[in-house]
């Protein structure tokens, strides 16, 4: 029996039980497989989730799981990671459940940097309570919750996670095997807290918003796969290229052969390209968008914490206080 | 004694140094800092008055007084409002370069109450404090404003010559404390020793007596001046230190709670961490995981907050996972009354959860108590693997005693159950809830242990094997199994004891949390039976049995008749409630009186 462990080596036991069809499978399938090529271990793997769909995540994996509350997971696995730095912590949230109730943990989970990887399945709608248009959904989402279509303007999970001070940002679409396994690799190599939304198709109340981008027939022109240091060319022929508009401020689609000089390349290490990248409509930007690696926050706690969270004293020699005396 | 005064004259300070003095010479004594809940509030009004209460003497003492006999008021506003609280005969310190016209008026005093008839019943001594404070520093070259600030160490110096008092501790706490600025330093020495020679010396002698309190009758040992706060702080390290696990303490600033935070990040060498969390859910989430990776996790709060943790309390339930949660409660509803002291949240303990979500709950006596307490707590969440609730308020946070000094080597360790070292033919799922007999806890396994790799939440477990279980008799058995466990902690605790008088009678008076002191106080003054609870879910198993041994029960309470309620539901016994809800504590007096009132008038 080889030491290297498989894909399978990381499914549970569990049935599992998401709609046929959804792309909760396909994500799994990735996330196991990333998990064998990077060579994590059952034991120290950790997989946190708070309530929604892919909250079910952590029942399908053979490692640690725990199934917390709604919106809550960073918060749990912030503590965890504090009580054990050494766990690998994933953390597998959805639009509502991390953009909604839980946006706040996720904003301080980000600024922090505390080192966990955390998948956002982006749908744009509630799945498990029944189709209600999420924090993501566009304007006009008719939903039982909106039948006449929603009014609010959705929140971008990219711009959300930069603002917040996010140290690592990138994209993946569900189906994308090859995209997604990229991404999945470098978010687990990244010491702190890494985002990554995964775009996720609900066949059962949202199908196909995605689409205009996802399908295969048309992924050439529709999607930009980034990689560091490389020009940014998509199209069937890599013939089209961005290049920054700097009258507006803003990324172009140009013919790459006629001006090849004004194609951009791509510097993860830019905060201000990885905003533009994250509002390019079409085509849209993926891959890992954004990544400036610092010291992760339980690496500082344990840094500043004396004794690095040992015990070196005993309650006796605190418990006199400043000042005591004997009565006889 | 009460000294009061602006929250900008440093009367917290002033008393707590008083306090310290008082049990260096080896009075007891009890204390309560009164203070607005405005950091600076306007200076010179009625609200903005922050004021520090001391009670001294010889006999055990248990509450901060009902009257004080001595008052020293910085300001028109601070004699005001504490007039009313006075015996008549009291002695009364003014400051008088504070009795400006424009003071006055802030203070509502038409005349000047000085020479009115208004303070005719008292002892007035009015003294020029801030003009000869200034005056005996005048050399250090200090601002106005700077110089000032010294003078509450100026009254201080009146004061240890009225109690007769040393003056080194003090100096050499000053000393201490301002190691880093020697000219503000000095010049609070020099402020000290001339309000002392003040008194020894000024023509104003003759009408300031010497007082001198009996040395108090305390059993022989080491003692210390200690908050409920700080006792609560050591309390958890050292449970951390019996169970010999780290403690990982997260939470939210919220008044009264921050007091236990502060205190706890300067025990860090005691394997203590402390995460400032961005929220309340956040925090009692970041213990809960801190508990699931094996340290021992804490959060604390108040009223609001705790309200704000309810649904991870029942996560910690279901995932069975150990967590100390402690209330530092203050008066409700919503924001209510953030800095006055209440014991409104005794429902909200015991019954306030979405499901049958049965949690122990404690609550702590008195200051010391806290140290007690804390460590209970802990034990009972490991032993049982639940979380647990510790009751205490902001009277308790913030009020000093004299505290004998525990020996840490007698208190029992606390173990968890041993995690199994084979896991032969149980799956690791069935093996992580696997439960021992007599507590009902189950092995404490944290991710990182090889070969018991296991999945948890807060979706229903199959009772067996420890997977997701929707089905509806697995459901009911366990919600039998979470109520038994908490159950099974009556088991382990002790007897309820009788705190004084009688084993039987007409009357007994049952009390939790921190009236413990002034019904103590009432119980001895009128020779009532007392029974206090330490211990309020579960009740101590012969709870019923002792108080089925009198006529009648008193339940005195900070709130609308919780705990009375709590022992009519649990017990079926129909106590008669006694409630308060004035953001105060008891005053003895007024327990007295209603002890009288139910003993048919007579004091036995």
């Amino acid at each position: 029996m080889s030491d290297k462990l498989t894909a399978k080596d990381f499914a549970s036991s569990q049935e599992v039980r998401w709609c046929p069809g959804c792309g909760d499978y396909a994500i799994l399938k990735s996330v196991t497989k990333a998990l064998a090529e990077v060579g994590a271990k059952p034991e120290s793997t950790v997989f946190v989730s708070g309530i929604g769909c892919a909250a079910r995540f952590p029942y399908y994996i053979n490692s640690y799981g725990f199934h917390t509350i709604h919106g809550r997971a960073p918060a749990v696995a912030t503590g965890l990671k504090l009580a054990n730095p050494e766990l690998d912590v994933w953390v597998v949230t959805g639009d509502g459940d991390g953009l909604s109730i839980g946006g706040n943990h996720l904003l301080h989970t980000l600024r922090r940097n505390v080192g966990m990887k955390i998948l956002l399945f982006n749908n744009e709608i509630y799945g498990l309570t029944k189709g209600q248009y999420s924090p993501t959904s566009r304007i006009g989402t008719t939903s039982p919750s909106s039948p006449s279509g929603s009014v609010d303007t959705p929140v971008s999970p990219g711009q959300f996670a930069l603002g917040a001070g996010a140290r690592f940002f990138a994209r993946a679409i569900d189906t994308d095997k090859a995209g997604l396994g990229e991404v999945l690799q470098q978010a687990h190599a990244f010491g702190g807290a890494s985002f990554t939304e995964i775009f996720q198709n609900c066949i059962v109340y949202n199908e196909d918003v995605f689409a205009p981008f996802t399908e295969r027939k048309n992924a050439a022109q529709t999607q930009l796969h980034l990689r560091h240091g490389e020009p940014m060319l998509f199209g069937t022929n890599k013939d089209h290229g961005i290049r920054f508009n700097s009258d507006s401020y803003t990324l172009e689609v140009i013919d790459a052969a006629a001006s090849p000089d004004d194609v951009l390349v791509h510097d993860e290490g830019n905060a201000v390209l990885a905003r533009l990248l994250i509002d390019m409509h079409m085509p849209v930007a993926l891959g890992v968008i954004y990544k400036q690696p610092a010291q992760s926050f339980e690496d500082a706690f344990y840094a500043h914490h004396p004794t690095r969270m040992q015990r070196t004293k005993s309650v006796a020699d605190f418990i006199k206080g400043p000042s005591s005396w004997v009565v006889d | 004694m009460r000294f009061a005064g602006d929250s900008g004259d440093g009367i917290q300070l002033l008393g707590s140094q008083f306090a310290v003095s008082t049990a260096l010479a080896g009075r007891d004594f009890a204390t309560f800092p009164d203070y607005p809940a405005e950091i600076r509030a306007p200076t010179g009004t009625t609200f903005g008055v922050s004021a520090y209460q001391i009670n001294l003497g010889g006999d055990p003492i248990t509450t901060a007084g009902d009257a004080p006999d001595v008052l020293v008021a910085f300001n028109p506003a601070a004699l005001k409002v504490s007039l009313p609280m006075l015996k008549p005969g009291s002695l009364i310190l003014v400051n008088n370069d504070s009795f400006t016209e424009r003071n006055l008026t802030k203070a509502g005093y038409a005349e000047d109450p000085r020479v009115s008839n208004a303070l005719d019943d008292f002892q007035l001594v009015a003294a020029d404090i801030g003009h000869l404070n200034l005056e005996a520093i005048k050399a250090f070259g200090l601002s106005k404003s700077e110089g000032g600030r010294c003078k509450n160490f100026w009254a201080l110096g009146l004061l240890l010559w009225m109690f007769d008092r040393e003056l080194a501790p003090i100096e050499a706490w000053i000393t201490r404390r301002m190691a880093g600025q020697p000219t503000m330093r000095d010049a609070n020495v020099t402020a000290l020793r001339a309000g002392h020679a003040f008194g020894e010396t000024a023509e104003l002698a003759a009408s300031l007596p010497q007082l001198s309190v009996e040395k108090a009758d305390m059993t022989s040992g080491e003692y210390r001046s200690i908050t409920g706060a700080e006792a609560l702080a050591l309390g958890i390290a050292a449970a951390g230190e019996l169970a010999d696990r780290s403690v990982m303490f997260c939470s939210y600033p919220i008044t009264p709670s921050s007091p236990l935070l502060h205190r706890l990040t300067r025990l860090q060498e005691l394997g203590v961490g402390t995460y400032q969390a961005e929220d309340e859910i956040a925090a009692i989430c970041a213990a809960i995981g801190a508990s699931y990776g094996g340290m021992i996790g804490v959060t604390s709060s108040s009223g609001p907050g705790i309200a704000l943790k309810t649904e991870a309390m029942g996560l910690a339930v279901i995932a069975e996972l150990p967590l100390v949660i402690v209330n530092w409660q203050r008066g409700g509803p919503s924001t209510g009354l953030p800095t006055k002291t209440e014991q409104s949240d005794l429902y909200q303990a015991v019954y306030g959860r979405n499901g049958d979500t049965p949690i122990p709950v404690l609550a702590a006596a008195s200051s010391e108590d806290c140290f007690v307490m804390a460590i209970e707590a802990v034990r009972i969440a490991l032993r049982h693997m639940t979380p647990v609730i510790l009751l205490a308020d902001g009277y308790l946070s913030n009020a000093a005693e004299p505290w004998k000094i525990p020996d840490i080597d007698s208190i029992p360790t606390i173990d968890s159950h041993a995690v199994p070292e084979e896991a032969g033919d149980v799956t690791p799922q069935r093996l992580a809830f696997q439960r021992e007999a007599e507590s009902l806890g189950r092995p404490w396994i944290a991710p990182g242990m090889p070969d018991l790799v296991h999945r948890t939440g807060g979706l229903e477990k199959d009772l067996d094997s420890g997977h997701i279980s929707y089905d509806p008799d697995n459901h009911q058995r366990m919600t039998d199994l979470r109520q038994a466990k908490v159950d099974a902690v009556a088991d382990f605790i002790p007897e309820q004891v009788i705190e004084h008088g009688d084993a039987s009678g007409d009357l007994v008076v049952v009390g939790w949390g921190s009236t413990y002191g002034p019904i103590y106080q009432a119980a001895r003054m009128t020779g009532t039976s007392f029974v206090h609870l330490r211990h309020i879910n579960p009740l101590p198993r012969n709870l019923a049995e002792l108080l089925g041994r009198f006529d009648k029960i008193l339940v005195p309470e900070m709130n609308n008749g919780q705990l009375t309620t709590l022992l009519r539901d649990r017990l079926g016994v129909s106590p008669i409630a006694f409630n308060k809800v004035a953001g105060q504590p008891f005053q003895i007096a007024e327990l007295v009186a209603r002890i009288e009132i139910e003993s048919g008038g007579k004091t036995p």
